[in-house]
């Protein structure tokens, strides 16, 4: 029960954080990608908050020796550079420019109706799906 | 050219900061959020519920601040509907490929100098910067 509690206090602080930074307009992270156009460096912002808050704190959080509801931390090891992680991370780049929306603010907007987020978070999840089929 | 908004998007960001610092401090967990989603759908062997609950907690946000300030959630460039479809499926397997969205990389893997991620960030900014270039010269989508 208290692990729900704080991973949906998470979620809460996220969705505000995102629908403040302006993440939530897709026409505003165009704006940011347009570097050779008329660039809106709003979102390096965000991007340099989250960082900011979360590289101080990081330090102190895992100088503990595990979780306050769990017994280790789960903090991804792997530090090889791999063709997936190229190849994904490159696709994914492609929709974010097309749509604008990346998945958190695409869930987070979805509760706003909006055309466009209905149909970008569902496309994602038929994409998900996909990749899982394909590799079995 | 959309209003330069340094203030808000800071503050915006920092509360993303204190998001991931919560997730991780309370549950031990990264908060990528294509990660935790793709889980919740698609579960493995255990159960875990936190994932549910983090998506939950993303979407009532998202219903909360909608209702308060619904122009944080508009839509105003000209991409047809058929655009963010392919959109979506690009995202949905281009995140499941590479491990992670600009949550998951951009914010917690940046945090904590992880080479990975730093690569897939610098990846996914310049595809979609490459993207966003091509589809305002081909195709005149304004930006």
């Amino acid at each position: 029960m208290k692990t729900i509690v704080s991973a949906f206090a998470a979620g809460l602080i996220f969705a505000v954080g995102l629908a403040v930074g302006g993440m939530t307009q897709p026409s505003k992270v165009v704006g940011f990608l347009d570097f050779f156009g008329a660039w809106d460096p709003s979102l390096a912002f965000v991007m340099g908050g989250a960082v900011t808050v979360h590289m101080l704190l990081y330090r102190f959080v895992t100088k503990r020796s595990s979780p306050l509801y769990d017994d280790a931390f789960h903090i991804p090891t792997r530090r090889d550079f791999n063709l997936p992680l190229i190849a994904g991370s490159a696709l994914f780049g492609i929709g974010w420019g097309l749509g604008g929306f990346c998945p958190g603010p695409g869930l987070v907007s979805v509760p706003s109706f909006g055309i466009e987020a209905l149909v970008f978070v569902g496309a994602m999840v038929t994409g998900m799906l996909g990749y899982k089929l394909a590799r079995g | 050219m959309e209003h330069f908004t340094p203030f808000a998007s800071a503050i915006g960001g920092a509360l993303i900061g204190l998001s991931a610092t919560v997730l991780l401090l309370f549950n031990g967990r990264i908060a990528g959020i294509s990660g935790i989603f793709a889980g919740a759908l698609f579960p493995g062997g255990e159960r875990e519920p936190w994932r549910w609950a983090f998506v939950a907690g993303l979407l009532l946000g998202g219903l909360g601040m909608a209702l308060l300030f619904p122009s944080m959630f508009s839509v105003t460039y000209d991409r047809s509907i058929w655009m963010v479809a392919i959109a979506g499926l690009l995202v949905g397997v281009g995140v499941r490929m590479g491990s992670g969205c600009t949550s998951g990389h951009g914010v917690c893997g940046l945090s904590r100098f992880s080479p990975r991620s730093l690569v897939a960030t610098l990846t996914f900014m310049a595809t979609g910067a490459i993207t966003v270039f091509l589809v305002r010269v081909f195709l005149g989508g304004a930006s």
